[in-house]
């Protein structure tokens, strides 16, 4: 086989390649929202996180506004801090406040803020006071068998 | 020599010094051949040179161990991820979660099944090729000939054949995994009707670029060193004969393919594992 046409053979081999690459880092994966945009940290304290991930998103609004950057327990009040990066072009009041949500019933779990009413905005290192721990499935189950059963012993103490 | 190894004839235990004897030499072949696979790996890379440097042999080698797998590798690519798509669908739909489809064959290709069974067919495809090519070419002395002609076989047969198979095989498992991802949303999303957006929104939350598609390249990359030099060390190796060329040959496929399983479990059990991701 000529010289040339090998040369264009894997000059389509090594494109289409690359091409395969670019396909699963920008279509698949998520390279395209990685923003090296400026962000500011803010930390909460949570008596309990749940399934929450770093990396997981902060949606406000439904709008992604950051990520999970990093979570660590806190050996005085056993509560979680949860840090994260909100981008820089997103700002906040100072009394916003931080709940740990889940996506569908079963889904990832991510931090909703909710914007306050305050005239002093978030600023790198703040700490938001207000939160909202997650929703533990287990809690919430013997929640109800509690009150089912309490509920039973009342209709019978009528009768 | 000891006396009481001289009377070895005399005593019922002959056999079992035939037998030790036997096992003797069994490891220390193996360990023999093994340390010459790697002081021939260290030989390919020493005489690498000329491999860069006359690109044009790479080239021409990229040619019979790429471009001529491309069709298997994106036909199975496609293939196994329609079937990704058939089988993922029917076990997420039990769980009311369809939608997580896109993740679920994103994922295990990119991670798993993209550098494995890509792998394992440049294996049997392109490895193959190599071992009984090299063995040919030794068997029909044109090995020996190029070594009268003061030609450094290793660096004008062996190196090109070892980077071409190296450079390719990232490649090849990266054309499957785009393909199989291709398949199952056409089985998912044309054929059964997932919801596009989710498909493609959910996949985009879950992969993480280093964390999936990096790990997954890298993954390919070992996988290709690996493959190519058991190929070419075979090849190389190989008795000059019909027969041993066949044998080596056999050899590469089945070492290679065992070579591809163990290295994917230790690399899944280094990457995946421990991280805070998930």
């Amino acid at each position: 086989m000529k010289r040339s046409t090998i040369d264009i053979w894997v000059g389509v081999f090594v494109a289409a390649g690359f091409a395969g690459l670019l396909f699963l880092a920008l279509k698949v994966g998520n390279l395209a929202s990685f923003s090296t945009a400026q962000t500011y940290q803010v930390q909460a304290k949570f008596a309990n996180i749940g399934g929450l991930k770093v990396r997981a998103p902060i949606k406000s609004a439904g709008v992604v506004v950051g990520r999970v950057s990093n979570v660590t327990f806190d050996n005085e009040s056993y509560e979680a801090i949860v840090s994260f990066n909100i981008d820089a072009q997103y700002k906040f009041p100072r009394d916003t406040s931080a709940k740990i949500l889940t996506s569908g019933l079963l889904g990832e779990q991510y931090v909703g803020l909710e914007a306050g009413g305050d005239g002093v905005m978030l600023k790198e290192g703040d700490r938001l006071r207000l939160t909202q721990s997650a929703v533990v499935l287990e809690n919430l189950i013997s929640q109800f068998l509690f009150n089912k059963a309490a509920e039973g012993k009342d209709s019978k103490d009528g009768k | 020599m000891p006396s009481w190894l001289s009377v070895a004839e005399r005593t019922p235990s002959a056999g079992l010094r035939q037998w030790l004897e036997g096992l003797g030499h069994a490891v220390t072949s193996k360990i023999w051949r093994l340390g010459f696979a790697a002081r021939f790996f260290g030989a390919v890379l020493l005489h690498s040179g000329t491999a860069f440097r006359r690109f044009g042999l790479t080239i021409r080698e990229i040619y019979f161990a790429g471009v001529q797998s491309m069709i298997i590798i994106l036909v199975s690519g496609l293939f196994v991820g329609m079937v990704l798509g058939l089988q993922g669908y029917d076990t997420l739909q039990r769980y009311g979660s369809g939608e997580a489809l896109g993740v679920l064959v994103a994922l295990s290709l990119v991670r798993e099944l993209g550098p494995v069974v890509a792998g394992l067919l440049f294996a049997s495809r392109a490895g193959s090729a190599i071992t009984a090519e090299i063995g040919l070419m030794k068997a029909t002395e044109q090995i020996a000939a190029m070594e009268m002609m003061a030609v450094d076989p290793i660096a004008r047969v062996v190196a090109p054949r070892f980077w071409a198979g190296v450079i390719s095989m990232p490649l090849l498992a990266a054309l499957f995994s785009a393909m199989g991802i291709f398949g199952g949303y056409l089985i998912g999303v044309q054929l059964i009707g997932v919801d596009e957006g989710a498909f493609w929104s959910q996949m985009q939350a879950s992969v993480d670029v280093r964390q999936d598609v990096l790990n997954g390249v890298i993954k390919s990359l070992v996988f290709g060193v690996a493959v190519t030099w058991i190929a070419v060390f075979e090849g190389y190796d190989a008795p000059p004969t019909a027969e041993g060329v066949s044998g080596a040959t056999t050899r590469t496929v089945v070492t290679s393919s065992l070579a591809i399983l163990a290295l994917d479990f230790m690399l899944t059990a280094l990457m995946f594992t421990g991280g805070s991701a998930k």
